[in-house]
């Protein structure tokens, strides 16, 4: 059974790009656009990973990271933050809120696809 | 009738009384119970020596001969006391600081301790005094012959002037020479003036009483005489009035006796305060009943009588001889405190500035330590005493009775007041010198007696009476009444403005034109800045040893005196059993205690001698205070440049945040745009690398990409083209296009323009037909993109079936307004206060293609019309209001 990963983007032409450079990788692909509900979704359908915006409607990628990792069957879950936002600041806040990977936008898509079957483990 | 030997009794008895009382006083300031001494109204009593007996009688006399004019001489020194307390209160501060024993020794101290002026001043002081002590044994004599017209036994009225100043050179050697230090108060005297004080006043409110209620009928029957008989006075203000005014203002400060009283004999500044207003009471009360008097007399008394005796002669007449004893007794005190007040106060001033420093020269060979310094200055003082009563004496003896007399109060008023210019401006005007207080006393001295003091002799002495007529040496400019040729009728005007204001100018003059001395210099300092400074500090250091001192202070201040200074000071220096060193602090204290003896320019000029210098290291002082002077100046600028140095560290500081916040919304700002255009650049790069490297995809797929890398390119230039217009309308120099034009075809433009990207076959939009009627004079393209913006957004968030815009119109009086509405979803609560910030992102409208930065733009556009943007809520959709101002300019706004 293939991998699923969890893409939470509420940009919708990045939304596409993404899913489509996913797919063709035969990865199962999930997308969810908004802050609000998002760490229920993600318990609800457990992903293998999640590619994290961090500007979200309502709620942001940070604080969904953090509450997250506060979930014991979570702890763990790969996340990839993906964020237009690329200050120091802001990579520095989601590794101290225990981020698996972060990248700035706009991105490699071999990049991308290289990383997300490290954080895989294929 | 009262029999001479029982007035001469009673007199005796009261004579007793005042030396008993004056015994007491002194006894209880030995044992320094002074608790009593030290009041206030004792203070004020003894100032009361300002009513002579030319007052006590004269007043009723003056006006019975000039109707009100006698009052001016009281309201001079009232205004004094209670408008120039702080001249007063300076004068007061200095004559305790300084030690000062007169008048003279205050200008001589004031002028560099010169002893030239101090004999001069003394000088002035004996030659205004003496007519007046002869006028004190004139109304004696007179009031005692009141009472023994038909007694052949009295003895001469001579006789009598002889008894009484012999009595009262007596009196006054007894307690006015006790003390060495003149300084150190006269308590038996004061005592007893005050004393005589209360006497005075008693005589007079008792005569005053018996002829208003028992000899006339009352008030108003003695204001219907007054009217009557009294002479009409032609006005308040007139030259004679005035003059009296100011002089009389001047003599309370001037006179010598009056210096002595309010300066010297001052315990404690503070009582000031009550003198000022009991003393003008006092004088109050004491011409209360004149007009009275003057009136009743002049009323009941056979014609010729003489009005400076009323106060004696209507008791009399009236046969209450109680009344007129007790009046005769007023007289007695007015005239005895007076003399011997006056008595004291110049044979200070003479044995200091005119015995002691001729004695000084006539020792100079030896030490000066080597005499009885003490018992010489003892002696000088009280042969002073007995000289000045002698002067007096004989004074009248040559002119009793004469009109030379009866007029010499004012004059002696007017002798004494040439030394106010250079008392008051030395006291405020650092740059006086002492060549120019030289100057004018010597020039209005003259004045005065050329057109005023000699006069008054009738021709009789030096002027003779064709000198009155035709000037000096014939010449007619320089008549004694008619100085310059200018024709002053009243005599006494006349000498009062050319004595003064020639004293004045040459004063000033002189004291511009020359330089101080290093000395005078340091005393201007010490008496303009008296509230300023705590006591001198600085004095040459080198000078001679304690023992010489010492030595010198036993003879001057008596012995138990100066071994308690030596040893209060050695216990400060802390050597207890032994000399104290000759610091130069003590060196001036000496000094001070010196002049409190012997005067500020002798105990000068003794320390000089003894010093073995002319001057003792004046040079230093000043350098030191000029230094101080220079210091203080510093001080006081740095403190200026450290206020304002805070200043702008203030201003700075406000800058300085100012600048953290702005830089702050900078990087907020460009983080913001950054990530504005990283989000459609995101979608570019990665389609386009998907078309650029894979051959997989198909057609389908490659339009798609390809469209969406095209929309979101000019979704880039869109943000760009915002930023760059939002920072162009904030940066305030947009240039308006301003025209008039019709606001319905504006917004029939902005609703075409903005359906142009849009489906719009369902969009219903309700345009108002009013608009058509309004014309503006605005920017209308800047106007149309606001209204184009907010129709799009309209349009573009409505999820309806059906979208229904309405623009409708309001108007008040100075804004036309546009009502835009729509029945799309709104916008929520917590969004409605961001919505024209930059690059807000609305919760609820997550999925739109906005930067953010329309209704931004739109606010500012507003503003730069002079108008504004603001959100309606409503229950349903979105309702903005856009308010425009109607322009009145020449265009037709309507």
């Amino acid at each position: 059974m293939s991998k699923s990963v969890l893409i939470v983007e509420d940009e919708p032409f990045i939304l596409e790009a993404l899913s489509f450079l996913l797919k063709r990788e035969g990865l199962n692909v999930v997308a969810f656009t908004d802050g609000d509900g998002c760490v229920e979704h993600i318990q609800s359908i457990k992903p293998d990973l999640v590619i994290l915006d961090m500007m979200l409607p309502n709620r942001s990628g940070m604080q969904i990271l953090e509450d997250l990792r506060a979930i014991d069957n979570f702890s763990n879950l790969p996340v990839l933050m993906l964020t237009a936002k690329g200050q120091k600041k802001d990579r520095a806040a989601a590794e101290q809120a225990g981020v698996s990977l972060f990248m700035t936008k706009p991105f490699a898509n071999k990049e991308i696809i290289r990383n997300v079957h490290r954080l895989l483990g294929i | 009738m009262l029999s001479f030997n029982i007035l001469v009794s009673i007199c005796l008895i009261y004579v007793i009384i005042l030396f008993m009382v004056a015994a007491l006083a002194e006894q209880r300031a030995q044992k320094n119970k002074l608790s009593f001494l030290h009041s206030p109204i004792v203070y004020t009593l003894s100032i009361s020596v300002y009513c002579t007996a030319w007052t006590f009688y004269g007043a009723v006399g003056s006006a019975a001969r000039n109707g009100l004019e006698f009052f001016a001489i009281y309201l001079g020194p009232t205004l004094v006391f209670i408008g120039w307390w702080w001249f007063l209160r300076k004068l007061v501060r200095i004559g305790n600081t300084q030690r000062i024993t007169s008048i003279a020794d205050l200008i001589s101290s004031r002028y560099g301790k010169s002893n030239l002026l101090a004999v001069v001043v003394t000088l002035l002081a004996v030659i205004g005094t003496t007519p007046y002590i002869a006028l004190q044994l004139q109304s004696l004599t007179l009031s005692f012959a009141v009472f023994t017209q038909k007694n052949a036994n009295a003895p001469s009225s001579a006789i009598t002037a002889l008894f009484i100043a012999f009595g009262l050179a007596a009196f006054t050697v007894v307690f006015g020479t006790r003390n060495l230090d003149a300084n150190e108060r006269h308590h038996g005297v004061i005592t007893a003036i005050a004393l005589e004080a209360i006497v005075k006043l008693i005589a007079l409110l008792s005569v005053g009483i018996f002829v208003v209620w028992f000899v006339a009928d009352g008030p108003t029957e003695v204001l219907a005489n007054a009217e009557r008989m009294l002479p009409k006075t032609t006005g308040v203000f007139t030259p004679r009035w005035v003059t009296l005014t100011f002089l009389s203002g001047a003599a309370i400060i001037c006179l010598p006796r009056m210096f002595q009283v309010i300066v010297i004999e001052n315990d404690a500044e503070k009582h000031l305060a009550t003198a000022s207003w009991a003393f003008p009471l006092y004088l109050f009360l004491m011409c209360l009943f004149v007009v009275p008097i003057a009136a009743t007399g002049l009323e009941i008394l056979p014609e010729g009588s003489n009005p400076d005796l009323f106060v004696l002669t209507i008791p009399l007449a009236m046969g209450q001889e109680a009344i007129a004893a007790l009046a005769f007794l007023g007289g007695f005190s007015s005239a005895t405190s007076m003399v011997i007040v006056a008595a004291i106060a110049l044979s200070t001033m003479v044995s200091n500035h005119i015995v002691l420093p001729l004695w000084l020269r006539r020792v100079q060979a030896r030490s000066p330590e080597s005499d009885d310094v003490r018992s010489i200055l003892l002696r000088s003082r009280r042969i002073s005493i007995v000289g000045i009563l002698g002067l007096g004496y004989l004074y009248y003896q040559f002119t009793g009775g004469t009109s030379a007399l009866a007029s010499i109060g004012l004059i002696a008023f007017l002798g004494v007041a040439q030394v106010l210019p250079a008392l008051s401006f030395g006291l405020f005007w650092r740059n006086a010198t002492r060549t120019g207080a030289l100057a004018g006393i010597m020039v209005g001295f003259t004045i005065w007696a050329y057109t005023l003091f000699l006069p008054s002799f009738d021709g009789s002495f030096i002027l003779t009476n064709d000198i009155m007529e035709n000037g000096l040496w014939g010449l007619s400019i320089l008549r004694p009444h008619a100085l310059f040729g200018i024709n002053i009728p009243d005599p006494l005007v006349h000498a009062v403005f050319w004595s003064l204001f020639l004293n004045l100018f040459a004063f000033v003059t002189l004291s511009l034109m020359t330089t101080p001395k290093p000395l005078e210099n340091l005393q201007a300092l010490q008496f303009t800045n008296v509230f300023g400074m705590s006591s001198q500090r600085h004095m040459p250091s080198s000078i001679s040893t304690s023992e010489d001192l010492f030595v010198l202070a036993q003879r001057i201040v008596g012995r138990t005196r100066a071994a308690r200074l030596f040893e209060q000071k050695a216990k400060e220096q802390g050597k207890p059993h032994g000399l104290p060193d000759p610091t130069s602090e003590f060196i001036i204290t000496l000094e001070r205690e010196f002049a409190g003896s012997v005067g500020a320019a002798t105990a000068h000029a003794m320390m000089a001698q003894i010093s073995g210098r002319e001057t003792v290291s004046v040079e230093e002082l000043i350098a030191v205070a000029d230094e101080t002077a220079q210091v203080m100046e510093y001080s006081a600028r740095l403190e200026k440049q450290s206020t304002e140095l805070a200043e702008t560290a203030k201003e700075l500081r406000r800058a300085n945040n100012k600048l953290t916040k702005l830089s702050q919304q900078k990087d907020d700002f460009l983080s913001q745009v950054s990530h504005e255009l990283r989000t459609p650049m995101t979608s570019i790069r990665s389609f386009s690398a998907i078309l650029m490297n894979d051959g997989e995809i198909d057609r389908e797929q490659f339009a798609r990409f390809s469209s969406i890398i095209n929309d979101e390119s000019q979704r880039l230039t869109r943000i760009l083209d915002d930023i760059l217009d939002l920072s162009f309308l904030e940066s305030g120099k947009v240039k308006l296009n301003l025209q008039v034009k019709n606001m319905g075809e504006m917004l029939e433009q902005s609703i075409t323009a903005s359906s142009t990207s849009y489906d719009m076959s369902n969009v219903d939009i309700r345009l108002s037909k009013k608009f058509h009627d309004v014309k503006l004079l605005t920017d209308a393209d800047r106007l149309t993109q606001v209204f184009i913006n907010l129709i799009s957004n309209a349009i573009k968030y409505n999820n309806k079936p059906k979208p229904i815009i309405k623009i409708d119109l309001a108007e008040t009086p100075d804004y036309i307004t546009a009502i835009i509405s729509d029945n799309g979803p709104g916008i929520s609560e917590g969004d409605r206060e961001i919505i024209f910030e930059k690059f807000s992102k609305l919760s609820s409208g997550g999925a739109a293609s906005g930067v953010g930065l329309g209704l931004s733009i739109c606010a500012e556009i507003m503003r730069n019309l002079g108008g504004n943007i603001s959100f309606k809520p409503s229950d349903s959709g979105a309702t903005f209001e856009v308010k425009i101002p109607k322009k009145t300019d020449n265009h037709d706004a309507r």
